[in-house]
């Protein structure tokens, strides 16, 4: 299961946070600010999953975003992993060939599709 | 007029990315003038400011539960740009406890009811976020009316939204039950499938049982499909459902491993892997063909797989330890590896492969790895294999000698972070074995000799437990001259109170020693005793007269600074040393000239010696963990406050032995000596020592010795020891019967070990409350369903019910009269149970319905019956307006 989708750039801004579960709002920061400090530090030859707390994050950088999903602990990372590039090839789609200010104008448009 | 001078979204993002600094200041700017702008009754102002206000909440984590009314108002307007806005607010926004969520349900009931397709799905998106209870069942009807949709987005989202219908309001499965199970079989649309097999997967994942019967649809969507994610989730299904049906089992073992074979997709392959081992591992063959996939992913160049096949050796390592073996150079090639995801779960794998006869060379090549690693993995491979070894009582070690020089080696190692958990297990090990004290005190005096460790702090804990050892133990020491020296050497000073103390105590001890084996040779000598060979003594352990006086003068200059320290454990113990040193001095510096009165003043000396020497000698043993509990109350004592407060210090993570005091017969008096004895060693405790958690388990179970032992008369001398809290809390009582007898040379030596209170005892986890209410109501449907499918096909009736707002209980109140419907047509039913069985187009389900349609009966009955009284409670009596429109489901 899903727990949460986080879009961030290298700087540790967050462009889109998508939450599945109930989270308090400074809950939600630490998280982000937690996952960000975990996946910034990654070297490209690491694998693309990370335990966090109890759940494990999976991530992949496309140019200077990195897309992390959080899910279960049996969860399968390899589809994950699809999921995410699907996810991209979508926005890709939609705003035909996106990049990333075209996510911070449009995060309303953004935030419905996962 | 507003909108005019209305800063669009646009504008704000713009205006926030140039700020420089000051972003809170433009931030509250810009929510004040939301504030202004969102009370304003055109729509367009009022959702710009909404959306505004949306997009300060997700990204600067603004407040905006305030406006939620506003929220509302827009999903009301037709426009459907504007309820877009309104609904997205509400999604992000909207929480359990938002108490206008009650508002949105008309609205909700509304354009789920709609024509336009983007405006329904708008709705179901946003129940799926934000469902509650209320919600969730007021809107069941309609979620169930979509369903059946022909316009397939819009049945997909509903079939999602029902997994969180499920969750919030289980009876919502009588509704949709078995609409769900229709769209599993409608091959047509492959998004109906995957969207329903992910919905039972998550609901699989909190109830496998409740969803057993549904296994031949799951079996046949397995075979069939060619879709990888609902391959995945299928598997997954799977992993959950075989371990309660070995006939499952056997079923899937066949359709599984040819996927496994075949597919190129790696996450599918990885998923079969994982569901073989983790439910199927009884079936050998399948187990080996997926250890041969293991082994081709542990190869591969891309990191993430070689990961996951680490992990899969993982979950396979219990059971079938050969496939581990099998790839082991890999696995210790891993460890070097630098990704350290991929060097926990190799080292996670090597301590799984640890058993008796490799436990020497791989902590060999694990402790050179570690020498090679950085500070923090370094630190992971100590301590696991510090647990490891010490498992069940140091289980897996035959040759303590040798585990004895590694902990000693370990030490030594530049980062080592663990000198906590070596110290235990120095002592643990010295208490409990005795054969291996000899290496003990020869790794504990290398340990103090060498004056370059005094500087490392964490290596401070290491070096108390070493001279705790050599201090105990000190009759194995062959030069206790030069212990005492290293003992007493100027740069202890380095060294924490704590720790001195114990130095000091151990100084004490070993100078007892010395001088008693000096007296000893001394008088012996005297009686000519060629034959009398002290059997504690060894040759070497000669004190000559200079010898002696060298001590008593080493101490004087060493530890007589020492006896105005602050410290009250270095004072009260430098005094004791002194003290003794004072009474023996003249005395025995009179002896040690030949003299005539030698002989008298010797045998005083030595009756002061050997008192001291006999206290000393006494043996330590391991605590048990309930020592305190057994204690028999004193009379005066009333422990109620007192562990009341440690409740609230030290919350539920204690064991819960330490509430009860059993009585242990007519040790009443030696009980209140003991209890004098702890109540004295707690007021001596190092203040330096924090009030943490561990300090409060040691002051109630650290320091209680058992009444059987012989210590009650030297309550004085007790003081002296170092206080048990060295030992920390996981030690167990003394048992005077060794478990096994050594005959041969090499054979393991004797480990004291324990009936019980070895381990903290396994305070019992609450079992998490699962969701019984959902798994029932399934299990109803699925096993009871023809029973009552005649009667409620004489219920179905159109939709056309008048609703007012917050009339929920009328629903339930309908419910209600369905059940009672229910139940007094139930005598009917045995005849349209064989009917229903012939014409219901899943004949397995019917079996297991008609096998269970009795039993689902009577369960239901029941339930009913309780539903009934639940409701009957909640529920004023109400009016019925209109005929219930529960649909008809069962059909």
């Amino acid at each position: 299961m899903i727990r949460f989708i986080l879009l961030q750039n290298r700087q540790g801004k967050t462009r889109l946070a998508k939450y599945y579960v109930p989270l308090e709002d400074s809950e939600k920061h630490k998280v982000e600010y937690e996952v960000h400090r975990l996946v910034v530090n990654r070297d490209p030859k690491f694998t693309n999953f990370v335990e966090f707390r109890t759940h494990k994050v999976i991530y992949r950088r496309y140019a200077g975003l990195f897309f992390s999903l959080c899910v279960d602990i049996t969860d399968n990372e390899l589809a994950y992993l699809e999921c995410i590039h699907l996810f991209v090839e979508i926005l890709d789609h939609f705003f035909s060939n996106v990049c990333e200010l075209d996510l911070v104008f449009n995060f309303h448009k953004v935030l419905v599709l996962p | 007029m507003d909108s005019l001078f209305q800063r669009s979204l646009d504008d704000i993002i713009k205006g926030l990315r140039h700020q420089q600094a000051g972003e809170s200041a433009f931030v509250s700017k810009v929510l004040e003038e939301v504030r202004r702008e969102i009370k304003s009754t055109d729509s367009h102002t009022k959702s710009t400011a909404l959306q505004k206000l949306t997009y300060l909440h997700s990204i600067c984590f603004v407040d905006m539960s305030w406006a939620a009314f506003h929220a509302i108002e827009c999903i009301s307007y037709p426009n459907f740009t504007h309820k877009k806005v309104g609904y997205l607010a509400i999604s992000q926004s909207f929480q359990e406890s938002t108490p206008v969520i009650l508002l949105i349900s008309n609205q909700l009931r509304k354009d789920l009811k709609s024509n336009v397709e983007v405006e329904v799905s708008l709705a179901l998106e946003c129940l799926s976020r934000i469902g509650n209870l209320d919600l969730c069942r007021d809107l069941t009807p309609e979620v169930f009316t979509l369903m059946a949709s022909s316009r397939i987005p819009v049945r997909k989202k509903a079939i999602g939204v029902v997994l969180r219908l499920f969750g919030k309001y289980p009876d919502a499965v009588r509704v949709c039950f078995k609409r769900l199970v229709e769209s599993l079989e409608s091959s047509d649309s492959p998004p109906i499938v995957s969207a329903v097999i992910g919905v039972f997967c998550e609901l699989a994942s909190k109830d496998p049982k409740a969803y057993l019967p549904l296994a031949p649809e799951f079996y046949k969507i397995l075979v069939d499909s060619r879709n990888n994610w609902v391959l995945i989730k299928v598997l997954k299904i799977f992993t959950k459902l075989a371990p309660l049906e070995p006939r499952l089992a056997k079923k899937i073992v066949e359709p599984i491993c040819e996927l496994m074979s075949k597919t190129g997709a790696k996450s599918l392959m990885f998923e079969c892997i994982r569901t073989i081992l983790t439910s199927l591992a009884e079936h050998e063959s399948a187990v080996k063909l997926a250890a041969g996939r293991i082994n081709e992913l542990l190869i591969d160049e891309d990191p993430n797989l070689r990961y996951l096949g680490l992990h899969a050796l993982a979950i396979v390592a219990p059971k079938h330890i050969w496939a581990v073996l099998e790839n082991k150079e890999f696995v210790i090639k891993s460890l070097s590896d630098p990704d350290p995801n991929i060097k926990l779960e190799s080292l996670r794998l090597v301590m799984e492969m640890v058993s008796e006869s490799n436990v020497v060379e791989i902590c060999r090549v694990l402790v050179n790895y570690a020498t090679k690693s950085e500070p923090e993995f370094c630190n992971v491979i100590l301590g696991s294999i510090l647990s490891t070894c010490s498992n069940n009582v140091y289980e897996i070690i035959v040759d303590f000698d040798w585990y004895v020089s590694l902990l000693g080696e370990m030490s030594r190692i530049q980062h080592c972070q663990k000198g906590e958990e070596i110290e235990n297990q120095l002592i643990d090990i010295g208490m409990r074995v005795q054969d291996v004290r000899p290496e003990l005190v020869r790794v504990g005096r290398d340990l103090l000799m060498d004056p370059a460790l005094l500087g490392n702090p964490f290596l401070h804990r290491i070096l108390s437990a070493a001279a705790w050892l050599c201090g105990e133990y000190v009759e194995f020491i062959r030069n206790p001259v030069e212990l005492m020296e290293s003992l007493l050497q100027p740069r202890t000073s380095l060294l924490p109170p704590s720790v001195r103390a114990v130095y000091l105590e151990s100084a004490f001890k070993a100078l007892v020693f010395c001088l008693h084996s000096y007296l000893k040779s001394a008088t012996s000598s005297d009686h000519s005793a060629l034959g009398l060979s002290d059997p504690g003594v060894s040759k070497e352990n000669h004190i000559t007269p200079d010898s002696v006086l060298h001590l008593l003068n080493l101490i004087d200059m060493a530890v007589g600074p020492l006896s105005g320290s602050y410290d009250v454990e270095i004072q009260e113990r430098a005094r004791n040393i002194l003290g003794f040193t004072e009474l023996i001095k003249p005395v025995l510096s009179d002896s040690l000239h030949p003299q005539d009165e030698r002989h008298k003043q010797q045998v005083e000396a030595s009756k002061m010696v050997r008192l001291l020497h006999d206290t000393f000698s006494d043996e330590l043993g391991p605590v048990s963990m309930s020592a305190q509990g057994r204690v028999p109350v004193p009379d005066g004592l009333v422990l109620h406050e007192n562990l009341a407060d440690l409740e609230a210090v030290c919350g539920s993570s204690l064991p819960a032995s330490s509430a009860t005091i059993s009585f242990e017969g007519s040790h009443n008096v030696e009980g209140a000596t003991s209890i004098f004895i702890s109540d004295q060693k707690e007021e001596s405790e190092p203040s330096s020592e924090s009030t943490s958690l561990l300090a409060e388990h040691r002051k109630r179970h650290g320091l209680y010795y058992l009444p059987s032992e012989k210590n009650t008369e030297h309550h004085e001398a007790n003081n002296d020891y170092p206080p048990a809290n060295e030992l920390k809390s996981e030690l167990a009582e003394q048992s005077f019967l060794p478990k096994r007898k050594s005959k041969q040379v090499k054979a393991r030596p004797v480990v004291v070990k324990l009936d019980e209170g070895d381990v903290l005892p396994i305070s019992s986890k609450i079992p998490q409350a699962k969701d019984d209410s959902l798994s029932e109501a399934v299990r109803d449907v699925l096993l009871g369903n023809e029973a009552d499918a005649d009667t409620l096909t004489q219920k179905a009736a159109a939709d056309s019910v008048i609703r007012k707002k917050g009339k929920e209980k009328l629903n339930a109140k309908e419910q209600e009269d369905d059940l009672d419907h229910m139940d007094s047509q139930s005598g009917t039913v045995q005849n349209p149970v064989k009917e229903r069985s012939k014409r219901s187009s899943r004949k397995q389900n019917a079996d297991e319905g008609d096998h269970g349609g009795d039993k689902g009966k009577q369960k239901r009955r029941h339930r009913h019956g309780k539903h009934r009284t639940r409701e009957g409670v909640q529920n004023p009596p109400a009016n019925v307006i209109s005929q219930t429109p529960v649909p008809d489901l069962l059909l």
